[in-house]
């Protein structure tokens, strides 16, 4: 079985890889402290850690986009110094970065190819790239179009061409940043096969995530990070969940919360009969009408594009309803527009928080008064009151233990979860009525998530009424009063929260009624 | 005699709009390539004017038009090292960077006309046509499209080099990659920084060529400003193009036609007031400007690549 594609790979295949001592800083964070790491050939090595606890910042030294501020890098026990990802591709080494690095107006194909040199140089061969393309594809039961657009395919299917690209340079390591956080529960299964046949073929796997299950399925061993420093390495064996994430957040973590019963009082969001388009001009909401209670936590459980994502919109005032009402403390509010649903006491978790929730560029003071900065205190006669605005802020920073080296910090360089811990306390801040939250998990390690699971359900007692949609069935099930389930466009049926089993759930996930399950 | 619709008029518009397009032709060409890298460069009518005047210059001391022509490119050459060092290694805003280097461009222009040749108006020998043999001799169609001079013949022969470049090379890829998704050509060892230095060079140079063009083979002598927006309308028409070397030639067309059409209509003395008339191709540059707005747009244009970005 061959696995050099990479023309110049005259090279000798990787057996073992050490980081040692690895220390890197950045302004205000020291994102890498004396850190060790160690993968041999066939293995998969997992590296855990929050968000924030450096492990990207490691990978891409390894990787040569940042040089260490000291330590080694060892290959075969040989060192190596790193000055440009050539170099490292060269020395078999590809990373699949967190953030997909495809070319989106260019082909699959013309993606594998790029910055290798061609057969026919100065022209290009796309048609002998293809060819090898496929037989790697092949070996790894990937499937693929190579003349696809990358615009026109899935997250996972843009994954896969990632995978190619790496292992047609010749890669023996492969580096994996937080793979599976864009995957479906079915894609995760597929990618995890993929994962294994290459170890069969005797590459260094390196699997960044957070998640606990993920890294208990896949690695053969586990290292891991907190705070910028390797905490523990351990082989995969008699390894629970409670113990990782004991190391990982470096204190007991609670995966089950107790809840008090709920007292629900008068409806305060009403959705009738709801219809939403989405970016195509299609029906995607197709007459959803459900109600909110102050005081309960209502799931939105579904498959992700059922409409999850255009009846959030629609009730954040981004997008229009083509048909039904929305009414908030029952005044209609369908056509508001979203100040005055902010005025009306109705705060939004945007599932894409970099997009919409946060001006990455500015700082997190900045970030924090968006929605009301030109309310006393902080602003008065149109001039920003800083030392309100800073008290603030910091309060809130501390209250929801937002991570960041000071509070003029622009949100760009904050982590995932940090960013969400912002946005959250920004949301809740203002104490709302009503609160919309779509996806306030996604891709955040589970101490945060912890957190924002403890406040979402403070504020239920405080009598928020909150609209919860999620893809994650455990986070459904530990917060909702009741589920609603969406599919294709309608509600399918609305359980009880406590006693919905994950299997009745999965099953209306996919369609099936309520009444037809036996 | 004054019917629009005659065949000799017709041709005679046509022929025109072929050798009005020519400037376009090379700094829009130009442009695409420093677009397509990502690179936003407004600095194309200052390159122009500087091309047309060491053009002309150079020209007019020794009367070899192809020293000429390599002048005007290695001022352009010049021009674009100076725009890709303030916009790609200190990553300025480009936009601004390049209205200073019009300015630059324009005022040096002036000035060494001034000192040099004392600012009066002189002409010089410029590119001849070249009939070419048999074809140049059909009626109508000879005239209008075979009896040229030779930089009108090399503008078009640039438009399918530019796309078998951008299309069928391995450096061709590499630079619309770099247009596109910069931190992904990196990360597979594209070098961003080369590749955008070559564009906005390969861009300088063809838009010194473009200025060329004005004082050595077209008018065949030097007024201050002569170039007179050609640079700007450049700019715009890469837009117009959807970043497609045949939408350049497409554009660069029609905007020399509605052109040609003017300039005749103006010599018929048909009743338009004449600064609508040469309004109109400005009209229509903006009103497809709108339509066509982004539609395949190099995501990165005009953004700085930084590396540390996560
Ligand atoms: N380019 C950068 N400039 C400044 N700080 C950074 C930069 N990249 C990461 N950081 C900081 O370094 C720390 C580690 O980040 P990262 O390696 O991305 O964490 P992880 O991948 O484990 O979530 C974080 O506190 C982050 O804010
Ligand atoms: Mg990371």
């Amino acid at each position: 079985m061959s696995k050099k594609y990479y023309p110049a790979a005259v090279k000798q295949p990787i057996k073992q890889l050490q980081m040692i001592d690895i220390t890197k800083q950045f302004p205000g964070v020291l994102a890498n402290d004396h850190v060790n790491l160690e993968v041999r050939a066939g293995e998969i090595l997992a590296l855990l850690g929050e968000n924030g606890a450096g492990k990207s910042t490691l990978m891409k030294q390894l990787y040569g986009l940042y040089q260490p501020d000291s330590g080694r890098i060892l290959i075969n026990g040989k060192e190596c110094h790193f000055s440009s990802p050539t170099d490292v591709i060269h020395a078999g080494i590809g990373m699949i970065h967190q953030h997909f690095m495809l070319v989106s107006n260019l082909t699959v194909r013309e993606n594998v190819a790029l910055g290798l040199k061609s057969s026919r140089q100065p022209f290009l061969d796309l048609n002998i790239v293809e060819k090898k393309m496929m037989e790697i594809c092949d070996t790894y039961n990937l499937k693929l179009n190579p003349r696809a657009y990358i615009w026109q395919l899935s997250v996972g299917e843009q994954q896969r061409v990632e995978i190619v690209k790496t292992l047609y340079r010749g890669a023996d390591l492969l580096i994996l940043d937080e793979p599976t956080a864009v995957l479906t529960p079915q894609e995760v299964d597929e990618f995890f096969q993929i994962l294994r046949k290459m170890a069969q073929e005797k590459h260094l796997i390196i699997f960044i995530s957070h998640k606990l299950h993920e890294v208990l399925a896949i690695s053969d061993r586990v290292t891991i990070l907190r705070d910028g420093r390797s905490v523990g390495q351990r082989e995969n064996k008699n390894l629970t969940k409670a113990e990782l994430a004991q190391m990982m957040v470096g204190r007991p973590v609670v995966l089950q919360y107790e809840r008090a019963a709920p007292s629900v009082g008068d409806v305060k969001l009403k959705i009738e009969d709801v219809w939403v388009r989405n970016d195509w001009g299609e029906d995607q909401v197709k007459g959803v009408s459900l109600e909110i209670r102050s005081g309960e936590i209502l799931g939105l459980a579904g498959v992700s594009g059922n409409g999850q994502r255009e009846l959030a919109e629609a009730l954040a005032g981004l997008r229009k309803c083509s048909k039904g009402r929305i009414i908030i403390d029952s005044i209609e509010m369908t056509k508001a527009s979203p100040y005055e649903r902010i005025l009306a006491g109705q705060s939004y978790i945007p599932e894409e928080r970099n997009k919409e929730g946060i001006i990455r560029e500015f700082d997190i003071m900045e970030n924090f008064i968006l929605e009301d900065h030109d309310k006393i205190p902080y602003s008065k006669h149109w001039i920003l009151n800083f030392s309100n605005i800073a008290a603030a802020t910091q309060k809130a920073v501390d209250d929801f233990s937002v991570k960041t080296p000071t509070l003029s910090t622009k949100v760009k360089n904050l982590s995932g979860g940090n960013v969400q811990k912002l946005i959250l306390a920004r949301e809740l801040n203002r104490n709302p009525k009503i609160l919309i939250a779509a996806q306030p998990t996604r891709g955040v390690d589970i101490g945060a998530t912890e957190y924002i699971h403890r406040r979402l359900l403070k504020q239920r007692s405080e009598g928020t009424a909150t609209l919860l949609i999620s893809e994650d069935l455990d986070e459904i099930r530990a917060l909702s009063d009741r589920i609603a389930v969406i599919f294709e466009g309608r509600i399918i049926g609305i359980v009880d929260g406590p006693t919905a089993t994950a299997e009745k759930l999965g099953l209306m996930m996919a369609g099936v009624q309520e009444e037809e399950q036996k | 005699m004054n019917n629009l619709f005659s065949a000799a008029t017709i041709f005679g518009i046509i022929g025109m709009a072929i050798r009005l397009a020519m400037p376009y032709l090379y700094a829009g060409l130009g442009e695409l390539f420093n677009q397509t890298a990502g690179c936003f460069n407004l600095g194309v009518e200052g390159i122009m004017m500087m091309g047309a005047f060491s053009a002309f210059y150079v020209v007019y001391q020794t009367g070899n038009l192809f020293l000429g022509i390599a002048a005007a490119a290695v001022i352009g050459l010049f021009m674009g090292l100076i725009m890709s060092l303030i916009s790609v290694t200190f990553k300025a805003a480009q936009g601004i960077s390049g209205i200073g280097l019009t300015m630059f461009g324009v005022g040096l222009s002036s000035l060494l006309f001034k000192t040099l040749l004392q600012g009066t108006v002189q002409s010089v020998a410029g590119f001849a046509p070249l009939k070419i043999p048999v074809l140049g001799d059909i009626p109508f169609i000879g005239e209008t499209f075979f009896q040229n001079n030779l930089m009108v013949y090399l503008a078009y022969c640039l438009i399918p080099v530019c796309s078998v470049v951008l299309y069928k090379t391995t450096l061709g890829l590499k630079i619309r990659s770099v247009g596109q998704n910069p931190q992904a050509a990196d990360t597979l060892g594209v070098s961003v920084i080369k590749i955008r230095y070559l564009c906005v060079c390969i861009g300088g140079v063809l838009a010194g060529i473009a200025g060329a063009t004005f004082s050595i083979a077209n008018i065949n002598m030097f007024q201050e400003k002569m170039t007179n927006g050609t640079g700007y309308i450049a700019v715009a028409l890469v837009y117009f193009s959807g970043w497609k070397p045949k939408g350049v030639l497409f554009g660069a067309l029609l905007f020399s036609f509605v052109n040609a059409l003017q300039l005749r209509m103006q010599v018929l003395g048909i009743n338009i007031p004449s600064d609508v008339a040469m309004m109109l191709p400005y009209i229509l540059t903006i009103i497809t400007l709108v339509f066509v707005q982004g539609r395949d747009a190099p995501a990165a244009l005009s953004v700085p690549y930084e590396r540390s970005e996560n």
